[in-house]
């Protein structure tokens, strides 16, 4: 099992530094996004992987963390919405200026404001 | 500490009061400009009063912790108030007051619900400052980045949008690196409690000391992109010359976020007695502060337009103010956050009255061409010379003494030659660049005189910019008692037992919860 969940954040990662590479807006957000799902099941991990156990200390008995599951669940719902909020910038950047890269033009007076 | 006083109750209030306005400001009065700027600046008053009792009840060098829903230190979140964050809620609220009544002038009007994210805003910046655990300083982190990147698009228009883009991706890749930090050091030490981890660092197996550290550099690493660190700077000019005025003027304290938290993290946790993990950011610190504070000046040199000026400018301040900070002891911390207290002030009377003579300028705008000479120029000519010489750092104004100060501080480091030679000649660039951008904007004019008169121009935001004119004299004037203030807030910042003491006290860590 740590391998699968090791290669799985590890494959997620590379795919997000990749993606939040490249010079448009669209693949930045998926990389984006894949870097959230990689650091969720990270964040999970730190609390050792274990199986059928009690969230609850127990006795001498081996127990699942439940504090990384509370972090997990907090990154999630945070990473969700700025997922959504990205996701209207970039609309929005494609809607008024007809091109979806992510750099900013120059600002020269030439330029306007 | 777990039947927590009713004075100690009051830690909490810088983050529930601004919390409450902006749930209100949306709920009752969404479209009621006029009842939205009196509740707003009411509540920020009133968040004012709070800052400055807090700091009143701090300055008799107690750390005071209190426990979230009375739950005991490991367990529970705190929240924890000492000099040094007293001190930086304190600037929060008067920055806030100060950039609230220039945006009142007119600039809220341009977007909707500027008042409500304004106190989300500030309701991240004083729940970072409080926070006495790690987690708690991410969520925190977030809610000041999700109510600045609002702020940050306030006023619309395609290139707000295209910078607004930037710095959501940017700072979306700093809270991933944020939480893999924070699980890496969770899976360690087992707990996220600032206190807890000063006490658990030190003995941390040797085994387990190479992931603790990769935790801890990441962390380091964070901070960094929010102090905008070269080379993770360039999120900052873009971002800060694409914004509004008031907004960039109170993001001038967010990238002081990132400094505070390098304080607070690396002086408490990972300081002098971390054991085999002591002082581990430190050696980064100066390298990166130095190279800050030249690429920010190159930045002055090259800019074209008044907003990159003051842009450029904070990339030198932080560079000013992490040389400081990379001592890590006493004299050092005083410094900076004298320096820390000093820019931020200067740096956002800067974005202000930059804004002031771009909106009388007419089509020029704040480029560094010749155009109209402008109404109200001597007045407005006048505080820029001022605010000019208090970022320089030219007397008689507080920016003086604070590179007296840095220069006095780094006396005594191998590497003072270095830094003396890079502050004095970075001085001397904005000296020429501040001369060149105030000579071509308020000299070398043609044309009529356009802008609003005397009898036509709002006032208050001519006052705001003068208020923190006088406030940079102020710290000038009053440096005695505001370093020594300083110095014991920095003796308290660098003593990570009597924090741990205050947090945890004399209770051992594996005591259950009782609820009460």
């Amino acid at each position: 099992m740590e391998l699968l969940v090791a290669s799985a954040i590890g494959l997620m990662t590379a795919v997000g530094i990749y993606l939040i590479l490249q010079r448009r807006t669209f693949p930045i957000v998926i990389g984006l996004t894949l870097l959230s799902y990689a650091v969720n099941v990270f964040l999970f991990s730190a609390g050792r992987l274990v199986i059928n156990r009690p969230p609850i200390i127990t006795g001498a008995d081996a127990y699942a963390d439940p504090l990384p599951q509370a972090l997990v669940l907090t990154a999630i719902v945070i990473s969700f919405g700025m997922t959504a909020l990205i996701v209207v910038l970039a609309l929005r950047g494609f809607l008024e200026t007809a091109t979806d890269t992510a750099d900013i033009p120059p600002n020269d007076l030439e330029a306007g404001k | 500490m777990m039947t927590a006083g009713f004075t100690t109750s009051w830690i909490i209030a810088p983050t529930i009061l601004p919390a409450m306005t902006a749930a209100l400001l949306i709920l009752a009065w969404r479209r009621d400009i006029h009842m939205q700027r009196l509740v707003s600046i009411a509540s920020t008053l009133a968040l004012l009063g709070i800052a400055l009792f807090l700091y009143h009840f701090a300055s008799d060098g107690e750390t005071r912790a209190y426990g979230v829903g009375a739950w005991p230190a490991p367990y529970g979140i705190v929240l924890v108030l000492d000099r040094l964050s007293a001190t930086m809620l304190l600037l929060a609220a008067a920055l806030a007051l100060a950039v609230l009544i220039y945006a009142v002038a007119g600039w809220d009007k341009r977007g909707r619900h500027f008042h409500a994210l304004f106190h989300f805003q500030l309701l991240g910046l004083n729940g970072a400052f409080l926070t006495g655990d790690l987690f708690n300083l991410f969520v925190f982190f977030e809610v000041m980045l999700i109510a600045s990147y609002g702020l940050m698009l306030h006023g619309g228009g395609d290139r707000r949008l295209r910078a607004g883009f930037q710095y959501v991706a940017i700072n979306l890749i700093a809270s991933t690196l944020f939480l893999i930090a924070v699980g890496l050091i969770y899976g360690i030490t087992g707990t996220l409690n600032m206190a807890d981890l000063a006490a658990k660092v030190p003995q941390v197996a040797a085994d387990d000391q190479a992931l603790l550290q990769t935790g801890a550099l990441l962390l380091f690493l964070v901070f960094a992109i929010k102090a905008a660190f070269v080379p993770l700077h360039w999120w900052l000019p873009a971002t800060y010359a694409a914004a509004s005025a008031p907004v960039a003027a109170l993001f001038a304290i967010m990238t002081k976020v990132g400094a505070y938290a390098i304080i607070r993290v690396y002086g408490t946790i990972f300081g002098a007695n971390a054991g085999a993990l002591a002082d581990i950011a430190t050696p980064w610190i100066l390298p990166a502060a130095l190279l800050t504070l030249v690429v920010g000046v190159i930045g002055l040199l090259a800019s074209r337009r008044l907003l990159d000026l003051a842009a450029f400018n904070i990339v030198a301040s932080m560079g000013m103010v992490l040389i400081a900070v990379s001592l890590f002891d006493v004299d050092g911390l005083t410094t900076a956050l004298y320096y820390l207290v000093h820019s931020t002030l200067a740096s956002a009377a800067l974005f202000l009255i930059v804004d002031l003579v771009a909106e009388r300028r007419g089509e020029t705008l704040d480029a560094l061409v010749p155009g109209n000479p402008i109404s109200q120029g001597p007045i407005l000519g006048a505080l820029f010379l001022l605010t000019a010489l208090a970022v320089i750092g030219l007397p008689p104004l507080s920016g003086f003494i604070g590179k007296l100060m840095v220069l006095d501080a780094t006396y005594e480091s191998p590497q003072a030659w270095l830094i003396w030679v890079l502050v004095l000649g970075a001085s001397l660039v904005m000296t020429i660049a501040f001369a060149r951008a105030g000579s071509i904007v308020f000299w070398k004019t043609e044309g009529r005189t356009t802008g609003p008169t005397w009898e036509t121009a709002r006032i208050e935001p001519i006052v705001v910019v003068a208020f923190l004119v006088c406030a940079s004299a102020a710290l000038a004037v009053f440096a005695g008692p505001a370093v020594e203030a300083f110095h014991a807030a920095a003796e308290q910042a660098l003593d990570p037992a009597g924090y741990v003491d205050a947090v945890l006290g004399s209770a051992p860590a594996t005591t259950q919860p009782t609820g009460q």
